[in-house]
């Protein structure tokens, strides 16, 4: 800095002219490049952030290779998630009535001749069973439908990622915009949507679902618009609305009205940058929020979906599978399935948290 | 300090208008009207259904229509179910919201009183192994996908351990020969009424308590008021109510592990919000000074650390209301606990919409309030506000 000040030698001339001539959109992408690696490298420190990553790339690769799969070794009219059937057949030997040592291989004559009457003991009989245990074919069994389990909790993946991300990008969209226009503007503007942000936290969320639900048909999409609404002009907008506030007084916002930006510019080149990384934050803790509320409304057979992970839980349970622990390829796959990765982008969020916030920082 | 109550409490009023409001227009936005509803019930016949489109003001402008339906609800009319045909809407809510009470009251109490103690202990031993354990503890306990999680519950300790019933409000075998005046709400309202009385009447001994002065003799009235509180309703349930302990026993029962999944979803939350609190409070400067006065150290985390920990705490429970208060209808359909919650989620399957409606404004009653009593326990807390 003060070499250029004090340095009048013309031959510097040039390379401050290189260094102009740089388009802007490059130092920018180098800035940017910058920042992201700086920001990796304190995120790479944190374990829990690592794991949590290391979960959602898991999930990932589990969505996105389904189709691959479905097009090439599984058989689609076996393996489809939705419309697959496969009845699992076993040979079971017929033995006299409250005999039954191994259910998976015996079977006790009264049964054996509701199927056909004239079987007697000691005959072998062919049976199909649903929901079949985890096989060679169906590496997690089949549910109570004859379906592969796997595939479906694979191709629920892919709905979760969708859901989540609609949900979290309009989230996000909404309460940085409200946030950023009522720190700007204050007076009625910022009453007006922080009193809407109130009432919205008072109603419990899942409740509203419910009864929107009751009165609508949902598909997956609508209920992703609809949760990044709720969300968006909720909770998420008052905390990033303080954010925008504590940027809007900073003196370079003042320079840039008085250098002639008008509102928009102000609230979109000077403000929303600033409020960015915190939205992003906030974005992990939607993805999770969005996952949560969908499993739990077609856990509720509320939805109007094909399959997910909330339809697997409930199918198992309206079927009355669900206190059978020698069953447990129904509940137990799905429900982990919610949880781990709910919980990973909520650890991905508060590893984010310690670097944004610097409150939080060990240093 | 009345003034703040008051003008709260204006601004929850006003809140509930406009939500009520909501709900009506959504209403107005659906298909025909709720007169329509369940044709193929037989025991509805036509004339009720007029009746029905009379008191609802359906004939009527949509401003009349608005009008009708608010008055409507402010006299405490809010229609007939249809899925349970006969029955007043608000004779069905008047029997389940107690029943939801009890449950949100302790599963909050239980949540908060938990995972303020465990978040205070693990800042104060912080650094420790058990450190990356409890974040963990909690992140799971915050996120786990809680319907599957309460099923998990009851599989452990109601079906594999046999603990606790598996769901339901009472064990029917034990009611069936139950002496005439003993029925389920009126055993269960007493319930309530009693642990109402407990809450009250321990807090306000604690109060008198701090006032005594002396510490030593505080403590010896707050305990005498404990103990008399405790026994004197004890003997009272054991003479006047005897009839009644052992099916009140049976309610209490039941309530265990509904009362406790609910509990632990909150507890996450909390405790991992008052360790990074309590661990902001103890880089303060009147923490070093309290240690260089040689403050004891249980002093300095319960009165001058966890105190102060408390205010962004009971901030968070404002938000953690509304995630119990969805977590209870979860809680209620999977146990089979038939409250508000429970009666929302079936009256909506069944498309039932005045009792949707009802249960659903109800719900958000018990959320305005509930968030006044916490506004009004935060000015307690915190003098800046008092003044």
């Amino acid at each position: 800095m003060t070499d250029r000040l004090v340095d009048p030698d013309p031959s510097a001339a040039p390379n401050m002219a290189d260094v102009v001539a740089e388009p802007l959109w490059q130092v920018r992408l180098r800035l940017f490049w910058q920042g992201l690696r700086s920001g990796w490298s304190s995120f790479a420190e944190s374990r829990i952030g690592l794991v949590g990553l290391g979960v959602i790339v898991l999930f990932g690769i589990m969505a996105m290779i389904q189709p691959i799969l479905i097009g090439t070794v599984w058989e689609p009219a076996i393996y489809d998630p939705v419309l697959g059937y496969d009845a699992v057949v076993v040979e079971k030997t017929i033995v006299p009535d409250n005999e039954v040592t191994d259910p998976a291989t015996q079977i006790d004559l009264f049964s054996a001749r509701l199927l056909d009457p004239l079987l007697q003991v000691g005959d072998t009989l062919v049976v199909t069973v649903q929901p079949a245990p985890p096989s060679r074919q169906h590496l997690l069994g089949t549910d109570p439908l004859g379906r592969d389990v796997l595939s479906q909790l694979m191709f629920s993946t892919r709905a979760a990622f969708m859901l989540g991300i609609v949900a979290a990008l309009v989230t996000v969209f909404i309460a940085t915009t409200v946030g950023a226009v009522s720190a700007f503007f204050g007076g009625a503007v910022d009453t007006l949507f922080m009193r809407l942000a109130d009432l919205i936290i008072l109603v419990p969320f899942l409740p509203i679902l419910i009864v929107l639900s009751a009165l609508i048909d949902f598909q997956l999409f609508h209920l992703a618009l609809l949760i990044g609404v709720l969300g968006g002009f909720g909770g998420t907008a008052i905390i990033l609305k303080s954010q925008a506030l504590s940027v809007s007084v900073k003196p370079f916002i003042d320079a840039a009205r008085i250098a002639g930006g008008g509102h928009l510019h102000v609230i979109f080149r000077h403000i929303i940058p600033n409020v960015l990384p915190l939205s992003f934050l906030y974005m992990m803790f939607s993805v999770t929020d969005a996952i949560s509320a969908e499993a739990t409304l077609s856990f509720l057979g509320l939805l109007n979906i094909d399959m997910s992970w909330g339809i697997m839980i409930h199918q198992a349970w309206d079927q009355g599978y669900l206190l059978d622990p020698n069953r447990w390829w129904l509940m137990v796959p799905a429900g982990m399935s919610v949880t781990l990765l709910a919980g990973s982008f909520f650890l991905v969020g508060r590893a984010m948290d310690e670097i944004i916030n610097p409150r939080l920082r060990r240093r | 300090m009345l003034k703040y109550i008051g003008r709260r409490t204006l601004q929850n009023v006003l809140i509930f208008i406009v939500f009520l409001s909501a709900t009506f227009f959504l209403l107005q936005a659906q298909p025909g009207d709720i007169s329509q509803q369940f044709l193929a019930n037989p025991k509805i016949t036509p004339e009720v259904r007029e009746q029905f489109r009379e008191q609802l003001g359906l004939g009527g402008t949509v401003g009349e229509q608005y009008l009708t339906y608010m008055g409507n609800f402010f006299t405490g009319n809010l229609g007939i179910s249809f899925s349970e045909y006969p029955r007043e809407v608000s004779d069905i809510l008047a029997e389940r919201l107690p029943r939801t009470l009890a449950l949100f009251l302790f599963a909050t109490l239980l949540s908060f009183g938990l995972g303020f103690q465990s978040g205070k202990f693990l800042a104060w031993r912080r650094g420790s192994k058990t450190e990356p354990v409890v974040t963990t503890v909690g992140v799971f306990f915050q996120t786990v996908f809680y319907p599957w999680f309460a099923l998990m519950m009851i599989w452990a300790f109601a079906f594999g351990l046999g603990w606790f019933p598996i769901g339901k409000f009472l064990t029917v075998e034990k009611w069936l020969d139950a002496p005439p005046g003993v029925e389920a709400n009126g055993v269960f309202n007493r319930m309530l009424i009693t642990a109402l009385i407990v809450l009250v009447g321990v807090a306000a001994v604690e109060v008198v308590g701090r006032r005594a002065g002396d510490r030593r003799r505080g403590k010896r009235i707050t305990w005498a008021g404990r103990i008399l509180l405790v026994g004197g309703l004890w003997i009272w349930w054991a003479t006047v109510w005897s009839e009644q302990a052992p099916y009140a026993l049976d309610i209490a029962w039941h309530l265990v592990l509904p009362t406790v999944t609910l509990a632990l979803i909150g507890f996450g939350a909390t405790m991992l919000l008052t360790r990074a609190s309590m661990l902001e409070t103890l880089k303060e400067d009147f923490i070093l000074t309290a240690r260089a006065k040689g403050v004891p150290d249980k002093v300095i985390r319960d009165k001058h650390a966890a105190r102060n920990a408390l205010l962004p705490v009971t901030t968070s429970l404002v938000l953690s209301l509304a995630f119990l208060i969805g977590g209870g209808v979860v809680t209620e359909t999977v146990f089979s606990w038939p409250g508000m919650g429970a009666t929302l989620l079936s009256a909506a399957l069944q498309e039932d919409i005045p009792l949707t409606i009802g249960a659903f404004a109800f719900i958000a009653v018990l959320a305005l309030i509930a968030h006044l009593i916490i506004d009004i326990v935060y000015m307690y807390l915190d003098p800046r506000i008092r003044v």
